[in-house]
Parts: structure tokens; sequence; C-alpha cells
């Protein structure tokens, strides 16, 4: 591997791994703050992603599809978590896996009803479509730099808001103790609700910036949420600078075990198994430690 | 409480004879329907040994139904049949075998993180099968020779007859049945028990507790594994559809829904979750929409107030009607 194709590759790993950090920050926030582990969080990356392609058809612009779906998202959160995820604080993770799982299989009815099994592309908006040359055949798109650059400006505005302003305060002292915060007169409730939205909207964005890349197909949203799954695992479940971390771990590996080559005795190892690299990741990591790079001592 | 009991037992007692003489007055359809419930049925009593029994919630227990399958579809000689003697304890064996594997990293993991460590294994193991060429992919393999039982010249039953099949799972529902109930009245039941209510006081009453769990982990992988390879000689293929996490879903909400904890309840969970998917399957057409085809929906939307409604399961909630008062 030359030093340009190596170059590639890392930023590769980098952008997915920052994509992977806006779908499962707010999966682990949601859990870290709510105690609600939501596995049809999945489901609103494939929802952000039907949106992005709906959305930029109907309105012929990629920048207006932004900012519609997520606020179609915030509204499809809210919306959820007034109806049926309140009533699942408290109760048991078992329960709450499996009415998130009954969401999973509604949503993808209803995307099927709406939009169809069909896969999708949707266009790279023209001002970012360039390529920079990087060798003679080499080149590397715009778009994938701009994804990164945007995931990680809302991964600072999301560190931002959770350590500097008053709603983060709030955030912070109601997943630390949930009476004492609302005994101060603070409506913890409404804290909920706005948490569990914000985190259905990363994962939404995540889906709309993906879209031109990764293109839209069915059931786009359960191969990341397990792969956000083993992300919190790595990472340590309610840790947002874990679930940082090892997005970019995750991403890495899984990016460089499909370039890879690697043969042991004849026995060829990668790329074949690269689907499997990520999941040994994982079980390493629960060897050594088995509460997750940063998560609390249990 | 003892003519509750005897009430009970007579009931157990019908249900066992109906199902014994139900290939002698139903259809073919319905035969292997039934056989398809009771081996389900099998799987959602080995989820439940985790699940209701020693409280450890497993997303992923597709893994060891579809690894004894995929033993079976390994083992089998391109042409000719397996030996039912030495290709079912083996692939029995693999399933214990991954379940000990698995069990190894996931039992050191407690709560939510094992629910994401037992789905996430299931999926490395579905993508195992999916992505590489192994057992044909994603498409699966056609196991096209059922497994031979017989001994030397003697056939005690042949699994080509979907009746024989259907009286194979009917004995193995049984002997699981039997196999379960004796080994959670035995001390190491009482120990589980011990573990799902407190497991720090059994970790200081001395009993290791971590192995105690891996034990369990190992048999209900095992019994899920005689529940795969039975599918497999049923169905006479198998797929990465058989590893996948639908199937780990579906397998909890059986065990949901006949009640956690009891035996007999994931057998009836499993009957009531199958039969449901069916009658949603043969849904109409409504105003240009062929229901049947999205009976997906109504499943997510059955589940989704299932587990607002019907916390205890179907038994619980005839439980509470019976006795109102006494439910706290």
């Amino acid at each position: 591997m030359d030093l340009y194709t190596f170059l590639i590759q890392l930023l590769n790993g980098v952008q997915y791994g920052l994509l992977l950090f806006l779908v499962s920050s707010g999966l682990t926030l949601v859990f870290g703050i709510m105690g609600v582990i939501n596995v049809a969080h999945g489901s609103f990356y494939m929802v952000g992603a039907y949106l992005a392609w709906s959305l930029a058809g109907m309105l012929d612009s990629f920048w207006l599809a932004l900012p519609v779906g997520v606020a179609l998202t915030v509204a499809i959160g809210l919306l959820l978590e007034v109806l049926l995820i309140r009533r699942l604080y408290g109760r048991d993770h078992l329960y709450q896996v499996l009415l998130t799982y009954g969401l999973i299989l509604v949503f993808e009815e209803i995307r099927s009803l709406l939009w169809g099994d069909d896969v999708h592309g949707v266009r790279i908006p023209q001002v970012l479509s360039a390529s920079i040359p990087l060798t003679e055949t080499l080149t590397y798109p715009v778009y994938r730099l701009w994804i990164s650059a945007v995931c990680l400006g809302v991964a600072a505005l999301m560190v931002w808001v959770i350590q500097k302003t008053r709603f983060g305060m709030m955030i912070r002292a109601g997943s630390a103790n949930r009476e004492m915060v609302e005994s101060l007169g603070i409506d913890v409730r409404l804290v909920f609700r706005a948490v569990f939205a914000a985190g259905i909207a990363l994962a939404g964005f995540a889906g709309m910036v993906a879209a031109p890349v990764s293109t839209v197909f069915p059931g786009m949203g359960n191969q990341v949420l397990i792969v956000c799954f083993v992300v919190i695992v790595i990472g340590g479940m309610g840790s947002v600078k874990g679930a940082m971390v090892a997005s970019l771990l995750v991403g890495l590996v899984d990016t460089f075990g499909k370039v890879v080559h690697l043969e042991i005795g004849g026995l060829k190892l990668l790329p074949e198994l690269s689907s499997m690299t990520v999941y040994l990741l994982m079980a390493a990591v629960l060897l050594w430690k088995p509460e997750g790079l940063f998560g609390a001592k249990r | 409480m003892m003519r509750e009991r005897a009430v009970l037992a007579a009931i157990v007692v019908c249900v066992v004879a109906v199902l014994a003489a139900l290939p002698l007055f139903a259809e073919k359809f319905y035969v292997q329907l039934f056989a398809k419930i009771m081996i389900m049925a099998i799987l959602a009593m080995s989820l439940d040994l985790l699940l209701g029994y020693t409280g450890l919630v497993s997303f992923g227990h597709a893994a060891f139904f579809g690894a004894a399958g995929y033993a079976l579809a390994l083992i089998a000689p391109q042409s000719g049949p397996a030996n039912f003697w030495t290709s079912f304890p083996l692939s029995v064996a693999a399933s214990a075998l991954l379940a000990l594997a698995i069990g190894f990293l996931v039992v050191r993991t407690r709560g939510v993180y094992f629910i994401m460590v037992t789905l996430a294994f299931a999926q490395m193991l579905f993508f195992l099968f999916f992505d590489t060429k192994i057992a044909g992919g994603s498409d699966g393999i056609y196991i096209d020779v059922r497994p031979s039982a017989r001994i030397g010249g003697w056939e005690p039953f042949s699994l080509d007859n979907f009746v024989h099949v259907y009286y194979v799972a009917l004995g193995a529902l049984a002997l699981v049945y039997l196999l379960l109930r004796v080994l959670l009245r035995s001390p190491f039941g009482r120990v589980l028990a011990g573990i799902r209510v407190n497991e720090h006081r059994m970790l200081s009453l001395g009993y290791p507790t971590f192995r105690y769990k891996l034990a369990c982990f190992v048999i209900s992988g095992a019994i899920a594994g005689i529940a795969g390879y039975l599918s497999a000689v049923q169905f006479g293929v198998v797929n990465p559809e058989m590893l996948g996490w639908q199937l780990s879903a579906s397998v909890m909400m059986m065990v949901i829904l006949g009640g956690m904890g009891t035996l007999i309840g994931p057998a009836i969970g499993a009957a009531l979750w199958m039969l449901l998917e069916l009658g949603f399957q043969s849904l109409p057409q409504a105003g240009g929409v062929e229901l049947g085809k999205h009976w997906q929906l109504f499943m997510g939307g059955f589940i989704v107030l299932a587990t607002l409604l019907l916390p205890n399961g179907v038994g619980g909630a005839f439980r509470r009607l019976r006795t109102p008062d006494d439910d706290a």
C-alpha cells in the first residue's frame, strides 16, 4: 500500500468513524440520561437517508432538504417520546428492547409503503461535487471531506451544549440525580423529551449527509445500529468521549480491514473476513475491560 | 392450590393427547405447521432458561439455533444422507461449543451490555455466513437428502416423512421439557434462581457465579441447537436468516407472550406467535394495498401494544383476571 492509498483510506476511516459518532452519541446519551435502550435508533438513520432522497427530489435542492428533514425527524422524535418512549422510563431493559424492536418493524414497513423497496442514489450537491487530485490516477472527493468537517462541527456543538450551557447543566444533573433536580423546580420530563428528540435528530442528520455516498436502501438503519452497539460496548455506555474514541477506532478498523491483505499460513483472512473485524475488536475490549474504555466502573 | 395443580395437569395431558393424535386427522399443512411450532417451542424454552430463570437477557439466541443447522449442512455428504445418530449430537455439540466461546465473553457483562453484546456476536456469525462463500453465502444451502436414522437393517423413523418429523419434534419437545424440569429443580437450578434475584449474595455465599452463568448459557445454546437441527431437517435448507436478529427478537417475544420463568409459557407463546404471524401473512388486499405482504407492520404494532399492555405475558394477564387482589 503506497502513501496516497493509505492517506485516502485514513480519511475514509475517519469520515466513517465521525458519521458513526453522530449516530452512536445519540444512542449513548439517551441511555446515559434516561436509562432507555432504543434499538429503533438506527431506523432514524434510514428515515433520514430516505428523507434526504425524497426531499431533495421534491425541493430540487439538497441544502433545503437538510433543514426540512431535520425538522421532520425532530417532530417524529417528539411524537414518539410523548406517545411511547416515556412509558419505558424505569422499566426493565427487556421491555425497552422489545417495544423499540416493534418500532423497527413498523418503520421498515411504513418506509416500504411510502417509498418502496428499491435502492436509490442521492446526487452530491454541485458545490461539493469536485474531487481533489492527489496523483495522476488517485483523487479524493470533496464531499467526503465536507462530511467529516460537518460531523466534527456537530460534535463540537454537542460538547459545548452539554458542558457550557444551562440546558447542558440540566442534562448532566438530571442523569446524575433525577429527584434532586426535580425538587429544584426543573421539569426533567421536558429535558428528557428534548434529549430524545435531539438524539433522533442526530441519527437522522447522519443518514441525510451519508445518503449521497452510501446510497439509500432498505434495512440500512439496522446495519448502522449494530455497529453503534459495538461502538458503545467499546467506548462505554453513556460516555460521549468513549463514543468518540470508539467510533474513530471502529471506523478505521473497518475501513482498513477491507483493503489490507492478510494471510496466515496460506489461510486468507483479510479482506475475506473484513465484516468480522470490528466484532473481534469488541471481543478484545470485553476481555480487557468489560465496562468499555471509558465506562464507569461497576 | 392442590385443585389448581390437578386442573393444570389435566389440561397438559389433554394437550399432549391432542398433539399426539394430530397427524391422524389433520391435513399435511397443519401437521407441518405444528411440527414447526413445537420446534420453536423448544427454542423458546431454551431462551427462557436464560431470560426467565437466570435473568440473562440474550438478544442473540438465533446464533445457536442457526449454528446447529449449518453444522448439519456442513457435515452432510454431497450425495447421500448423513447419519442421524452422529450428525445430531455433533450439530448440537457445535452449538454448545459456540455458546461456550460466546458465553465466555458475554457472561462477564451485565444488564444492557449483555443485550448489546449477545446481539453483536450473533450478527458477527450472521455476516460470516452472509458475506463469505461458506455454505452458499446469502442464499443458504440445501440439505438435499435428509439424515438417515437407520441402525443396521432397522430404521426407527424416516426424516423424509413429514409425520415422522412431527413425532420426532414432539418427542424432542417432551424430552427437553423433562430435562429442564429436572435441571431447574436441582441444586444447579436453585443457584440460577439465586443469581437472578441477587448475584452478589450468591457470590458472597461462595458460588462461582461466572461458571454457573456460563454453564447455563452453554446448556441453553445446546438446546437451541436441538431446535436448529430439527428445523434444518424439516425444511431441508439452512440460510443466514436462521442466525438473524429478527429470529432472536421473535423468540424473545414468544417467551414474553407466554410468560417468563415458566416452562409451558414459552411453548404457548411460540404457538401464539406462529399463528399470529400466519394470520397477518394471510391478510387480504384492502384499498389497493396487499396487507398480507406488509404483515410485519401488524407484527410490529402488536409487539408495541403487547409490551405496553401485557408485561407478564398472556399467562400473567390470565392470572391477574382471576385473582385481581393477590397480584401485589
